[in-house]
């Protein structure tokens, strides 16, 4: 039964990443790749990757497909353009090897892994206990090997500044994104009432329980990030001017924090972000919660996009 | 007592599933766009309250079976939110193909 | 019982791309907005019978997270779709 489900599984999302690369607007393709991240989310569970899943299920539906939803809508006006120009026969058909060349060597290596595969696991759970937390992933990400978590907020941080150095020069320190219509008895502005209580809770719950179980600080931080879009597509609040102190302090506060503890723990511990003993599980926490903040504001900003407006507007 | 809540899963999944059949059929067969959003967001909330319903006995404690309870009811919430709006623009006839 | 649970959930998951076979070839946008409330339902659905099979507690939570992003991914469609005066401000800044 297990794998009649796998292939159901199988053949449902390699039939829908085929019509999402032969659909023929960018708003149906974008459709047809948030249903492909959602059932992806199911994969992950039929391999036992809960995290993944979590992430897959927030970053992959929910969050990149509403960043290439916004693409396919700025990018409307030059479709028809765009589809006029269509390679020739030879370019297609190179493609075309070229891709199932790509996946044949894929495959091949797939086929060809070692099956017990060499893993550190053991290794991780023998040592698990000194790290204070008892979700496996959490302690790889935060403990074993931290400096990979610090390198990708900052990368994050990286991108943001990247999507804001696309601002027109007048609108540089603005408001990213256009002021929203706000209809303050219609549908949207209702959820977007309704619904971000309950996403907060749910945010906050699954970084707490990140520590002994799936979830953690990237999922939580996603749940918040969504809930704080929601009311802004309806127009509730408006975007933040990206000049404002406040919002710089917290953007950079978190990937701070890490690098403070790997200081002290460089001093004291003989490593950067080395833990001194006993006291691994307040350091994650204090690294997880300045994280939390940096990383909502982080994906709720890229989202929104480059500044547009000035201050004021 | 474990085969009565057995049997009592069975029953409802099966009939969670009968609903998410009947949706599917409906969103295949009806002719316009407003009744086939009628048939997926009606029958299939259905289907997963049963199917939900089916398995509230296999929880570990109560929490989480109010847990499956709230995600249901935030299924609800947001479900006829997004049909709502979706009828709307359905409604106003705008949208390109 | 699992094997049930599983065969329950191939079921729902086949529903599922029997409709989305016909929601994606619906012919206006607003059509296929309609994916996210079958894969609201019927992707949970599969979720929370393949978390009861496998007897892991935590596939609730991603029940929990995939019910707030696909509602959120709605909404995000919903605002894209009235842009057709914003993309023609953008290209006359």
């Amino acid at each position: 039964m297990n794998d009649v489900l796998n292939l159901v599984l199988a053949a449902v999302i390699l039939g829908l990443a085929a019509w999402t690369i032969v659909a023929r607007e960018a708003y149906a393709a974008v459709v047809g790749f948030i249903a492909y991240g959602l059932l992806l989310t199911l994969v992950w569970v039929q391999l036992h990757g809960v995290d993944v899943a979590l992430t897959e299920a927030a970053i992959g539906g929910g969050l990149t497909g509403a960043l290439l939803i916004g693409a396919a809508a700025r990018l409307r006006s030059t479709e028809a353009r765009a589809r006029a120009e269509r390679p020739g026969q030879a370019t297609r058909w190179l493609a075309a090897a070229f891709s199932a060349a790509v996946t044949g060597a894929l495959a091949v290596v797939v086929l060809l892994l070692p099956v017990p595969a060499p893993t550190l696991a053991p290794e991780v759970v023998a040592h698990i206990a000194v790290t204070g937390v008892g979700n496996p992933i959490t302690a790889v990400l935060l403990a074993f090997r931290a400096m990979d978590t610090l390198l990708e907020a900052i990368v994050l941080l990286f991108a943001l500044i990247g999507v804001w150095s696309l601002a027109p020069d007048r609108a540089w320190g603005g408001r990213p994104g256009l002021l929203q219509p706000v209809d303050p008895n219609g549908m949207l502005a209702y959820a977007a009432r309704v619904l971000p209580p309950i996403g907060i809770v749910a945010g906050a719950y699954i970084f707490w329980v990140g520590a002994d179980h799936p979830g953690g600080k990237f999922q939580g931080a996603t749940l918040l990030a969504a809930m704080w879009l929601l009311v802004m597509m309806a127009g509730l609040a408006d975007a933040p001017p990206t000049s404002r102190a406040w919002l710089r302090w917290l953007l950079v506060a978190g990937p701070l924090a890490f690098i403070g503890i790997g200081v002290v723990g460089a001093v004291h511990a003989g490593a950067f972000l080395a833990y001194p003993e006993g006291f691994a599980k307040p350091l994650i926490l204090v690294i997880e919660f300045a994280l939390m903040p940096t990383l909502t504001l982080i994906l709720g900003l890229m989202l929104l996009g480059a500044p547009r407006r000035g201050e004021t507007s | 007592m474990s085969a009565i809540l057995d049997g009592f899963t069975v029953v409802a999944v099966m009939t969670g599933a009968v609903f998410f059949l009947a949706g599917t059929v409906g969103l295949l067969r009806f002719p316009d766009s407003l009744s086939r959003l009628h048939a997926l967001s009606k029958a299939d909330n259905l289907g997963l309250g049963l199917v939900m319903l089916g398995l509230l006995p296999h929880v570990d404690s109560v929490a989480g079976g109010l847990k499956l309870v709230c995600i249901w009811l935030l299924v609800l919430l947001s479900g006829s939110t997004a049909s709502q709006l979706i009828a709307r623009t359905l409604q106003r006839g705008g949208s390109q193909s | 019982m699992p094997e049930f649970l599983l065969g329950s959930a191939a079921f729902i998951l086949g529903m599922v791309a029997l409709g989305l076979v016909r929601i994606l070839r619906g012919p206006t946008d607003a059509d296929r907005m309609m994916a996210t409330q079958l894969l609201g339902t019927g992707g949970i659905a599969a979720v929370l019978l393949l978390g009861a099979a496998t007897g892991a507690a935590a596939t609730v939570d991603v029940a929990l997270t995939l019910a707030l992003l696909a509602a959120f991914a709605s909404f995000a469609f919903m605002k894209a779709r009235p842009a057709q005066a914003e993309a023609a401000a953008d290209d006359h800044p």
